[in-house]
């Protein structure tokens, strides 16, 4: 059977939505990509880019330790993840390491020990599937728990929009006309650790990390307006999933990988011929565009 | 009594002290001011000037002393949108993806619900605002695009939106041109007139001299504080900036 003879526009699309397992992919990856996308304008205005790389490793030995105890991923991942960023608080207050260091020294710490204990507590827990992620493999209880969370982050993110916004830009100002910066810091950090916890599903540990930061990098190259970097942001997000998961399909890839090569592309993309802000700028093309 | 005197001051700070993990950044300093005044903040960099407006803001806690605002706690002004804070220009994320109209908007986010969705007040606040530090055509221009002087109009428009009654300002002079310098002094009138009480910080001792009723000197404490014409001294200005010469601060003619 030769593929490319029967490979049609048509079929490339159709086909793989006839099997169930891949329907569920794509409806959680999106919804994945969605919610990542959308913390990840927040992520890259504030240059917590770092902080996101450490969260979704902290949460590592909670994953381990809920499935030992017989508790939701997602509860042990939720508890490590906000501790790792108290720790990081704390030894950064107490010590004279700069924060780019007790960041990188306890976000490793963690993860280690996530490691140290998959391999001593004897289970059939899957490594591969904790740090590439297997949308392919998921379970209707894993689509609940995803979709729970994932409404609770974007209900959060919504509602607290413009403060967020405003925290990023401003902090001081924020303060100032009576908003409570501390809860918010606290608010994005924990929409960070669930965050981190629904990408854990999809394309695992390691890549949710540019889940979280790519598509508020590429945003921020085509836009000047917030309301439009979150918008494109969530877009590049779930084009890149449904990309990543049809190529893993028809050429056998690994998907969580191919979701995150699609993105790395569209930023690629945008990186080189972003209107303004691109490498290559098509300014004669926008010549309306207000300069 | 004590009350009553308490709401004669804008601002009214006693002995406030401020220390990062235990490095002291502020200490025992003092400052009173009445609606209407315009205060300088003169010191050295480090010398706790950017503190001082931490303070009085409520982004850091003062770790001795007390500060009323209105005759209020620093949260309660926080709540009646009485302090408002106008940063340097180099304080601020310039590549943020936001527009003068969005910035400006932000003076309104503590009257706002919770969505911060504007009322037509808000809105008309913010336009009223723009006119004043003449930015009108300038509406959706992302602030990156804004010149250094733009920029700050941006920021004070801000701070008018907010309708507060005290500003503090970082540095409104430094990096601006000869338009803005000349509209912040109008405004800087405007906002006497109107009973609004100011706090600004500059490196420019000329400046001190044209606008400001009173002068405080700060090196880490109050080494200073008075009417201008009368601790604006070059006695006082040695000791402020560590032993250097007035004549070198403002050039030999002063």
């Amino acid at each position: 059977m030769d593929f490319c003879s029967f490979l049609t526009i048509d079929t490339f699309i159709t086909d793989p939505l006839t099997h169930d397992f891949m329907r569920k992919a794509l409806f959680m990856s999106s919804l994945v990509a969605a919610v990542c996308g959308f913390l990840s304008s927040f992520l890259t205005l504030k240059g917590w880019a770092l902080m996101g790389d450490a969260v979704s490793h902290s949460v590592m030995p909670g994953v381990v330790v809920a499935y030992a105890l017989g508790l939701p991923f997602s509860l042990g991942a939720f508890i490590f993840g906000v501790g790792s960023v108290a720790l990081i608080g704390f030894i950064k207050q107490k010590s004279r390491v700069k924060e780019d260091t007790v960041i990188g020294l306890v976000f490793t710490g963690f993860f280690a020990l996530g490691i140290v204990l998959v391999s001593k507590i004897k289970s059939n827990i899957d490594l591969h599937s904790i740090l590439f992620g297997s949308p392919l493999g998921i379970s209707l209880s894993d689509v609940k728990q995803t979709l729970i969370i994932s409404l609770l982050v974007v209900l959060l993110l919504s509602v607290f929009r413009k403060d967020l916004m405003l925290y990023c830009f401003d902090p001081r100002h924020a303060k100032t006309v009576g908003i409570n910066v501390f809860c918010l810091h606290y608010l994005l950090l924990t929409c960070l650790s669930l965050a981190a916890v629904v990408g854990l599903q999809s394309v695992g540990i390691i890549l949710v990390v540019a889940m979280l930061i790519t598509p508020g990098a590429t945003a921020y190259l085509l836009t000047d307006q917030f309301d439009n970097m979150t918008i494109i942001s969530v877009l590049s997000a779930i084009i890149s999933s449904v990309i990543g998961i049809y190529v893993s399909f028809w050429f056998d890839l690994e998907t969580g990988g191919s979701i995150v090569l699609a993105q790395t592309f569209i930023f690629l993309f945008a990186f080189l011929f972003a209107p303004r802000y691109g490498v290559f700028k098509f300014k004669k093309l926008f010549s309306g565009y207000n300069r | 009594m004590e009350t009553t005197n308490y709401q004669n001051f804008r601002i009214d700070a006693e002995n406030i002290c401020v220390d990062y993990n235990g490095k002291v950044a502020l200490y025992d300093a003092n400052l009173r001011l009445k609606p209407g005044q315009i205060c300088g903040l003169v010191g050295m960099n480090g010398a706790g000037k950017t503190t001082f407006f931490n303070a009085l803001t409520g982004f850091v806690n003062i770790s001795k002393g007390k500060i009323r605002i209105n005759g209020e706690s620093v949260r309660s002004a926080q709540k009646d949108q009485s302090i408002a804070y106008v940063p340097q220009n180099e304080g601020i994320d310039n590549q943020f993806p936001v527009n003068v109209w969005d910035v400006v908007m932000m003076g309104r986010y503590g009257s706002m619900n919770i969505l911060r969705c504007p009322r037509e007040s808000d809105v008309q606040a913010v336009k009223d605002a723009i006119k004043r530090v003449d930015l009108t055509d300038h509406l959706s221009t992302p602030i990156g695009n804004l010149s250094g002087g733009q920029r700050k109009r941006t920021f004070l428009a801000r701070a008018i939106a907010q309708r507060a009654s005290i500003l503090l300002l970082d540095e409104p002079f430094s990096g601006v041109d000869i338009r803005t310098e000349k509209l912040i002094s109008e405004l800087f009138i405007q906002f006497k007139n109107e009973g609004k009480t100011i706090l600004l910080s500059t490196h420019d001792m000329i400046h001190v001299r044209e606008f400001c009723d009173l002068v405080l000197l700060i090196n880490k404490t109050v080494v200073a504080y008075g009417e201008t014409s009368e601790v604006f001294t070059p006695e006082n200005i040695t000791s402020t900036f560590g032993g250097i010469s007035p004549d070198f601060l403002f050039g030999p003619e002063s």
